[in-house]
């Protein structure tokens, strides 16, 4: 991907002259990186912007798929194959919104977009090449270390990289599936696995400049949550149900009130998992970027400003970015263990009635411990 | 905000890769690995418990070989009392014998001595009787010579066996 690398010059990155006059555009910058783009933005060279393009895809009612590279946009300064990538001129042109910026459409030969076009935009972003990337790295990762696995037999200790991965998965059987799920925790144990690792992988490839911010899109958290929410649906057992539409034990008056309330939280449970993820690792970047840009900002206003900022803000950078390493991890496992808590709820057995309101309520039945965590207990 | 608004292809791509890294890191990766790591649990801890085991039948042998050692060496020292018992009773006992031995020899030594002493004695007295008896002859032979002297001297004896 990296090898079909091509140089554009991009009008609008071009301040030749007149880059301390323009200033330095910090929230364009920011945007840019943490919005999704059709094309893989590396960096910029005397306003020649260097990318790479990535294949768009788009199908549209009656005319079919359409598969075509994002350079034949040429960065979205003419229409190609009746479609046309909305850039900053042709939204103010049109009196576009701001977010429609960087989305493609279809548009008829006058080049105006067609406003009833039934289509999906199916491309390969940035953002998709990135995930691809992961699933990728994952999947070479996890089969060679199964290989080994299944090559070394059972008692025989790891090693190498198997040996830096395996700590990880007993910390997600012991300290996520187990105490949350009980005994039928080897049944989730693939999902709970995947979604930790996927979600890590991807945090971490998302840290390395010049990669995307995947976990921190609200379509990416969305879809893992979907699964989560799925999943949590269909392990419900009879007595989740029950308690949910008919809680035992509660008056008349109380059910018609408490019923619509644990429908709600049914349903705000995957959406507070989608929002978690990607509020935090969205924040993250914007920090990162931010303290970055504050080296331009100041040096928009005088070079010896921006200099001088240098240390201050790598300073904080180094800081953010260790920190962001830490929360690549965290967040991971909090997005395991909270749909962990989810699914252990609805697969709970009946016991301890009285408990139920407390907050998200799992039974280890190894040690008989009870877990009870509230929401606000978790809230990073 | 474009932020909080999902976009379609990025949701439906993620949804597709996500499933299929699920199901195929399920069939090859997680299946094997999540069994193969409870597999070696469960080996791990049957060993433990089984060198548990090994370990208190050693115990159990440790303690059994040492009472057995207790019990000979108690065993060795009684031999060697009784061996010492049996020692001084023998040397004793010879002693005992010895000194019997002893006595009696001393005895009949003495009753030897006693006896030819005896002997000699008498030889002695003999040979003295002898003597004295020659003496007197030759003294009575040469008193006796004449016969007057011969004549007085039955005399004598006459007398004397009157008187008496």
């Amino acid at each position: 991907m990296v090898a079909t690398f091509s140089v554009f010059a991009q009008e609008e990155h071009g301040h030749e002259n007149g880059e301390e006059k323009k200033g330095f555009d910090a929230s364009e910058v920011i945007f840019g990186h943490i919005g999704d783009n059709h094309s893989w933005h590396w960096f910029d060279i005397d306003g020649h912007a260097y990318a790479t393009p990535l294949p768009v895809i788009i199908y549209e009612n009656g005319k079919g798929i359409s598969c075509f590279l994002s350079d034949k946009f040429e960065h979205g300064h003419v229409p190609y194959n009746g479609y046309r990538l909305i850039e900053k001129h042709y939204a103010t042109e049109h009196s576009l919104p701001n977010e429609m910026i960087g989305k493609i459409v279809p548009v008829d030969a006058n080049d105006n977009i067609i406003a009833n076009a039934q289509y999906h935009d199916l491309s390969i972003t940035k953002n998709v090449a990135s995930m691809l990337i992961s699933v990728i790295l994952l999947l070479v990762i996890m089969i060679s270390i199964a290989n080994k696995y299944k090559k070394n037999g059972v008692m025989k200790a790891p090693s190498g990289f198997q040996n830096a991965i395996e700590p990880v998965i007993i910390f997600v059987r012991d300290e996520v599936a187990k105490p949350n799920l009980g005994k039928k925790y080897m049944r989730y144990m693939p999902l709970l696995l995947t979604l930790f690792f996927f979600i890590w992988i991807n945090n971490l490839l998302g840290l390395i400049p010049g990669g995307a911010n995947f976990t921190g899109n609200i379509a990416v958290t969305a879809a893992l949550s979907l699964i989560s929410f799925i999943v949590i649906l269909f392990s419900g057992n009879k007595h989740f149900w029950g308690h949910l539409f008919n809680p035992p034990g509660v008056p008349f008056g109380i059910k018609l009130l408490l019923v619509p309330i644990e429908i709600i939280s049914l349903f705000i449970k995957p959406v507070a998992l989608m929002i978690r993820l990607f509020a935090n690792i969205l924040a993250g970047h914007i920090i990162i970027l931010s303290v970055v840009s504050m080296i331009f900002i100041f040096g928009a206003l005088s070079t010896v400003a921006g200099w001088g900022f240098v240390p201050v803000s790598m300073a904080f950078t180094i800081f953010m970015f260790c920190l962001e390493l830490l929360v690549g991890a965290i967040q991971a496992f909090i997005f395991t263990n909270l749909a962990a808590v989810f699914i252990g709820q609805a697969i709970e057995e009946a016991h301890h009635h009285d408990e139920h309101e407390h907050g998200y309520h799992a039974h280890n039945p190894e040690t008989g411990q009870e877990y009870n965590v509230s929401e606000d207990t978790i809230v990073a | 905000m474009g932020l909080l608004i999902p976009d379609f292809g990025l949701f439906f791509w993620t949804l597709i890769a996500f499933l299929v890294v699920l199901f195929i890191l399920k069939k090859f990766a997680w299946g094997p690995i999540v069994k193969t790591l409870q597999e070696r649990e469960s080996g791990i801890a049957e060993s433990i418990a089984s060198a548990e085991k090994v370990k208190a039948e050693m115990k159990l042998m440790q303690s059994q070989n040492e009472s057995l050692l207790m019990q000979a060496r108690e065993e060795r020292t009684m031999m060697l009392k009784e061996a010492k018992e049996t020692k001084d009773k023998i040397i004793n006992e010879a002693k005992e014998q010895a000194k019997v031995e002893a006595n009696k020899i001393m005895e009949d030594t003495r009753n030897q001595i006693e006896r030819s002493k005896n002997a000699a004695m008498t030889e002695v007295k003999n040979e003295i009787g002898k003597l004295a008896v020659e003496v007197a002859e030759k003294i009575l032979r040469k008193q006796l010579a004449n016969q007057g002297e011969q004549h007085n001297y039955v005399q004598m004896l006459a007398e004397e066996i009157k008187l008496n």
